[in-house]
């Protein structure tokens, strides 16, 4: 089954009709609304978020339409015009519609577009703007978002590891931009910056295997690519696997690089339901899936792939269970779900579609889940510390439902999107052959439960028990007033709950997700595991209500202190701590550079003040220590310049003319 | 390899021997009598006048101005020798490139002129 | 042996000389540039003072676009390379290409120049350096105290800077500016070494009087000035040696002599290797390639800003277009054994760009080291001496020399009552202020920095693509992790712009005349469009390749 596919790689034919010729009009129309919006200046600020919601909505309409006339099927290439041709390198700006591409350009600008609306709501109160400048911080949120959707359009839509590229930056400047958007707080800039620089490491990864597949093959266009994927040798094939999988922790944020994702949450609500949820962090699990063929081709790269992802989804969940902040503990929810996907597109032919499904599914409650958050909050005067909250649910009873929804979606709650998606990928683990199958298997069952307790502490921390912020004060010194928040808000939480609770089974009847993916990604492999799939489906669910069952031991029968216990034992510590994951960047990135910084400045008879820390910061001693040779001397220049001729003039002749 | 170079670096380090020599030598063996006289600059040059109050002496700008004109003068004469002597059998071409040189030369001596460079006040 | 040789050739037949064949056509361009600014010499001397500016932008901008229009028209009829002068000038399709930057450059150069909107008065005002030689004591701290009008010095202690501040603009910069840019047109066509020595010298002259005319900060634009004559001069001295020992080695100053002599003879490599390697230090000076830098950030601090933005762009155009031709010409029999050494150079130029561009707090001097780093990934592309990594350097240097005038315009005008406000606590919350400028010098950081659908980004794709085909992957490896450590300084500026508060005190921004909004304007435009469409210039620039 899996030579059958790579033998006869899918047709490629040219796009017809002028809707399909005119595809690019999807990634035209939210770029310009940006432009507008960022130049039109203040005269925009009473009609911008209009325009921005417009723009998205308008995309969205034009991609059902291309979606009902494509279907599923070979895939469509569409030129639009020679980008970098010099010499062998050929790089059209050309697009490409096929199954795949196409579940993303729905799955960006449908989410995308409920979620510019919400923001209609949320940005309208925004209390972190400057009075009076509201609503010119509302239109610069619009037109980074607008960038954002044209972006992530660019990258799933492009028909060249290049053309993913662009999109890859442009998605990682909008990411940066939103998650700073709160300037003044340093905190926000401190995760912008964290999340830029973490994900410029996954770029070179990314930038460098895209630089390898052209050296190898001249070309770096899909279908070009894909048909010669045989040519690679297993040491190039395995090199390039594992430098798109580097490219893709950064982006998704897996373990190595997952610190920056749980900090982003310093942007708005709608940024880290849109962005940090539903689209951006999943670009690694597409850049996998895409790459389909050259991973089925290495199989110590799909294993990498497996294990990167396994590893994420228990990390992301033993510390969401630690969390207080709502919106943390989400996050790394998000991590460890992503995890899953990564799992999932490790296990390869196998995998693929229940990658995307899970995906899709995720797409929609966890953005559920992150507006429903950000209603809590919008409710709570920006209070985000779980501990501060308690029985909301009389308070908000939208907000509780549509939540509750997503959350019984996230656990995997049976007949519910969530339980078909997680639990495919869960009987695909088990399907590997040999110790690979025990332990995927085992590992993501094991999460299946750690995830329903973490999620259960949250809700019964949030929306249930004694209400605990009845006795405090916010940081204003007013009381708390939770209330339910406005339709523009609600509305699309409600439309995702029903995506929430229905996508799954959807998806699921009759293969429909997976039979119209075939084209893209292959045919779905069925596992033969050690383990009957109802045994598996039982598994699951059993593991997950044990979750649910700790979690009302723990946390619903007891009362839950304001502030958070600082007694507690050497696991909760240690999760408290992102299982040491900064550390661990600390002591393997920074420290040992920061040692060599100290040699050198050491060398240079002059002590560098204060401790280095960070990387930027050891360059920057680095840098002071060189600097005092700018002396502003012509003499020590012009011995400068002759210290390196004469070093120049030796090296020319010990090589020339030995 | 280098056999033609070899007298030349012999011929070099003579003549830095001798001069080392020089100058290690004669505070050795030389009488040690200081006057004014002794301390004034050496034979060329002009003689800082007024004398060093702080820093290096001043000179009038114009003594610069003049030196560079009178530089510039003296390449001209250079290029203008050899014309001069092969001026048979480079022909009328050579002609045209002299006049093209002179006059190339005459507005950098016509800008000067009429921005007061020849005035000495 | 081969000084008996040589003796022998010195003497001359006496027979008449034939002329050699010029082809007028070819160097139009190079003439009209040169034949204009002798013109302003004598717009100058004659024209009355109240006229002299309006007649010299003029005759500039006419000189420029006129000379550009000839090229393109020679350009279409697709010439052949050829080389005239008697060989000296090689008229060949990278030689057209650079002519081309260079005039673009030059005239973004000149209207920025040109501007008396930002700076009353405009940004030239020479008390003293008006006299064909700077006064000491000018330098020195003092001022001669002269009338714009008198070169003649009146040595009457005078104030200064109160006279500064009136003073009307000095034109002379137009001239001597002119002069640089055909030196540079020159430099870049040099098909042997001593034409181009020539062209190095009047490139360099002009340029070092026209970065002590600064208006504000007189002794900071002075002290670059001299600064900037004595470490040229010192280069042009290594220029001259390796020249001397070239000719000993090949008996010809001719680039072509020089390969013949280097693909296969039994003479000294100590001459040839000496000797190129005191060559290129030379050349690696006017390219501000690191360790051969120091005097960059000093002399791009000094210089009034629309010189230091002509410098910039137009002498590393020149400089790497130099470069270029030497290497593909001359020494592509014998790279195999320097390719290291230059490998080497190019890597602690971008190591010391990158990282010493990270603690400066003076944007230009932050733009110099930015240009330092930039020099080495110029150097990847031009030491692969493949004909893509020669298109792919020639492109790269449009696109940097375009984004850096358009970087130097911006700079230019955001100002406190002292002048420009260069240190960059002045340029915290830019973005509140004056939101377009801040957005136009982020796009152009970004260009710098190289983020895709930038000029920027294209120039680094391509020269280290070709890099890479030239089987030089480490040290792309090296020029990736230097540009993402560049990335951080440029970053830091527009974080600075757009999430800082605004200093109470800042600086304000002017408003720009026509000239300058044109100049970036045309910075900015021109950077977008090699981002987007960089196609038609990638296809000029690789139709091919040098003739000798």
């Amino acid at each position: 089954m899996t030579s059958s596919f790579l033998a006869t790689p899918a047709p490629v034919q040219a796009a017809q009709g002028p809707l399909q010729t005119n595809a690019w009009l999807m990634i035209a129309l939210p770029l310009l609304g940006a432009v507008v919006l960022l130049l039109a200046g203040r005269r925009a600020n009473g009609w911008g978020h209009l325009l921005g919601c417009a723009t998205v909505i308008g995309s969205f309409v034009y991609g059902l339409a291309l979606f009902a006339s494509v279907g599923s099927g070979p895939a469509h290439e569409l030129a639009l015009y020679s980008w970098i041709p010099v010499n062998a390198l050929q790089v059209d700006f050309g697009l490409r519609i096929d199954p795949l591409s196409l579940v993303f350009m729905l799955l960006i600008t449908g989410v995308g577009s409920l979620i510019h609306i919400y923001s209609i709501g949320y940005m309208a109160h925004d209390q972190q703007g400057r009075s009076g400048a509201r609503n010119t911080e509302r239109r610069r949120f619009f037109a980074y978002l607008n960038l954002f959707v044209a972006a992530m359009l660019i990258l799933v839509m492009g028909n060249s590891f290049v053309m993913l590229y662009l999109g890859w930056e442009g998605v990682g400047l909008a990411s940066y931009l939103l998650i700073g958007f709160w300037q003044q707080r340093p905190s926000a800039a401190g995760a912008a910056t964290k999340a830029f620089v973490m994900n410029r490491i996954g770029d070179v990864g990314l930038a460098l295997a895209i630089f390898l597949l052209f050296a190898q093959l001249g070309t770096t266009q899909y279908s070009e690519v894909f048909a010669r994927a045989g040519e690679l040798s297993p040491g190039v094939l395995l090199a390039i696997a594992l430098l798109l999988l580097l490219g893709a922790c950064g982006k998704s944020g897996q373990v190595p690089l997952q610190a920056w994702l749980p900090d982003a949450m310093e942007g708005p609500t709608p940024v880290s339901a849109l962005i940090h949820a539903a689209t951006m962090v999943t670009a690694g699990v597409y850049l996998i899936a895409r790459a389909n063929p050259l991973y089925t081709l290495s199989p110590g790269g799909q294993l990498a792939v497996a294990v990167v992802g396994a590893v994420t989804l228990l990390v992301g969940c033993l510390i969401g269970c630690a969390y207080d902040d709502i919106k943390k503990v989400l996050a790394y929810s998000t991590v460890s779900q992503i995890g899953y996907m990564m799992l999932a597109v490790g296990l390869g032919p196998a995998g693929y579609a229940l990658g995307i499904m899970h995906l899709l599914t995720h797409g929609f409650f966890k953005a559920g889940l992150f507006l429903g958050a950000g209603s809590v909050m919008h409710g709570m005067n920006d209070e985000v510390d779980m501990r501060k909250f308690g029985g909301l649910r009389r308070y908000m009873p939208i907000t509780f439902a549509t939540f509750g929804l997503g959350y019984l979606a996230l656990i995997g709650f049976p007949f519910l999107s969530g339980y078909y998606s997680k639990d495919a990928i869960i009987a695909a683990a088990f399907g590997q052959s040999g110790w690979q199958g025990w332990v995927f298997g085992g590992v993501a069952v094991l999460g299946a439960a750690l995830t329903a307790f973490y999620m259960t502490r949250l809700m019964l921390m949030t929306f249930f028990g004694e209400r605990r912020w009845e006795s405090l004060r916010t940081a204003g010194g007013e009381k708390f007033h939770p209330h339910e928040s406005p339709a523009v808000m609600t509305a699309p939480m409600i439309v995702l709950a029903i995506g929430s609770v229905a996508a799954g089974l959807f998806f699921t009847s009759g293969d429909r997700l997976v039979g119209f993916l075939t084209p893209a990604l292959g045919e779905l492999q069925e596992g033969h595991g050690a383990l009957p799939h109802l045994v598996i489906q039982l598994l699951t669910v059993g593991f997950a209500a044990l979750g649910v069952l700790a979690a009302w031991m723990f946390v619903g029968r007891k009362r839950v202190a304001v502030e958070r216990p600082q007694r507690v034992s050497l696991p909760v510590r240690v999760a408290r701590a992102d299982l040491y994951g900064n550390a661990f960047n600390r002591a393997m990135v920074v420290r040992p550079t920061s040692w060599l910084t100290r040699g050198l400045v050491h060398v240079d008879r002059q002590g560098v003040d204060g401790a280095v820390n960070g990387v930027a910061a050891l360059l920057g001693g680095g840098s002071r220590g060189l600097r005092r040779w700018q002396s502003g001397f012509v003499r020590s220049y012009a011995l400068s310049m002759l210290t390196g001729g004469v070093l120049l003039v030796a090296a020319m002749l010990t090589v020339g003319a030995p | 390899m280098l056999d033609p170079y070899i007298p030349l670096v012999l011929m070099f380090a003579l003549a830095l021997g001798f001069a080392v020599f020089s100058v290690a030598i004669a505070p050795l063996v030389g009488p040690r009598r200081y006057n004014k006289a002794k301390f004034d600059a050496y034979e060329c040059g002009i003689e800082p006048s007024p004398q060093p109050t702080v820093g290096g002496g001043r000179m009038p700008v114009a003594y610069y101005l003049t030196a560079m004109l009178f530089i510039l003068f003296d390449i001209e004469m250079v290029f203008l020798y050899p014309y001069a002597v092969s001026a048979d059998s480079l022909g009328m071409f050579g002609v045209a490139a002299v006049v093209l040189f002179i006059a190339t030369f005459g507005f950098a001596d016509l800008y000067v002129w009429y921005r007061g460079g020849f005035e000495w006040n | 042996m081969g000084v008996t040789t040589q003796t022998g050739a010195v003497i001359l037949a006496q027979q008449s000389i034939a002329p050699p064949p010029i082809h007028y056509s070819a160097i139009a361009p190079v003439l009209i540039v040169l034949g204009a600014a002798c013109l302003a010499v004598l717009v100058e001397a004659f024209v009355p003072r109240r006229l002299r500016w309006s007649v010299q932008v003029g005759l500039s901008l006419c000189t420029l676009v006129a000379a550009g229009a000839w090229l393109v028209v020679y350009a279409r009829g697709e010439p052949m390379g050829l080389t005239t002068l008697a060989d000296t000038l090689a008229i060949d399709t990278p030689t057209l290409f650079l002519w081309g930057t260079l005039l673009v450059l030059g005239l973004a150069s000149i209207l920025l120049i040109a501007d008396r909107s930002v700076e009353p008065g405009g940004a030239f005002v020479a008390e003293s350096s008006a006299a064909p030689s700077p006064s000491p004591r000018a330098a020195s701290g003092g001022s001669t105290g002269g009338t714009a009008t008198s070169i003649a010095p009146a040595p009457t202690p005078a104030p200064a800077r109160a006279t500064a501040s009136v003073a009307e603009m000095r034109t002379e910069v137009f001239p001597l500016g002119l002069f640089s840019l055909g030196g540079m047109m020159v430099f870049c066509a040099a098909n042997d070494l001593l034409t181009m020595f020539i062209a190095l010298e009047a490139l360099s002259l002009p340029l070092y009087v026209m970065c002590g005319l600064a208006r504000r900060r007189r002794l900071l634009s002075q002290e670059a000035a001299v600064k900037y004559f004595l470490l040229g001069a010192f280069a042009s001295a290594f220029f001259l040696y390796g020249l001397a020992l070239l000719y000993g080695y090949a008996g010809s100053v001719e680039l072509s002599a020089i390969a013949d002599a280097t693909a296969g003879s039994l003479r000294s490599d100590t001459l040839l290797f000496a000797g190129l390697g005191l060559l290129v230090v030379g050349l690696l000076f006017k390219g501000s390639v690191g360790p051969f830098h120091m005097w960059t950030p000093d002399v791009y601090h000094g210089a009034p800003t629309a010189v230091t933005g002509f410098m910039a762009a137009c002498t590393k155009v020149a400089a790497f277009g130099a470069i270029l031709r030497v290497l593909h010409v001359a020494f592509e029999a014998s790279s195999w054994e320097w390719h290291w050494v230059l490998w080497t150079v190019a890597v602690v130029s971008m190591v010391i760009g990158a990282v010493l561009g990270l603690t400066q707090s003076d944007i230009k001097r932050m733009v110099a080291y930015s240009s330092i780093a930039h020099a080495g990934f110029l150097l990847i592309g031009a030491i692969t001496l493949t004909d893509e990594g020669l298109s792919a350097t020639l492109f790269y240097l449009l696109a940097y020399g375009v984004t850096t005038i358009a970087v130097f315009g911006v700079i230019s005008l955001v100002r406190t009552s002292e002048g420009e406000a260069t240190h960059l606590s002045a340029w915290s919350g830019l973005a509140k202020r004056s939101p377009l400028i801040a957005w136009v010098f982020t796009f152009l950081l970004l260009a710098l920095a190289g983020i895709p659908l930038t000029s920027g980004f294209m120039g680094k794709f391509v020269v280290f693509s070709a890099a890479l085909t030239a089987g030089m992957a480490p040290l792309v490896v090296i020029a990736l992790v230097a540009s993402a450590v560049a990335a951080f300084f440029y970053l830091r500026v527009i974080v600075l712009m757009h999430f800082n508060e605004p200093a109470p005190d800042g600086p304000t921004v002017s408003v720009p005349g026509a000239f300058t909004t044109a100049a970036i304007t045309l910075g900015v435009v021109v950077t977008l469009l090699l981002g987007v469409l960089p196609t038609p210039v990638l296809d000029w620039a690789s139709v091919g390749g040098f003739v000798s």
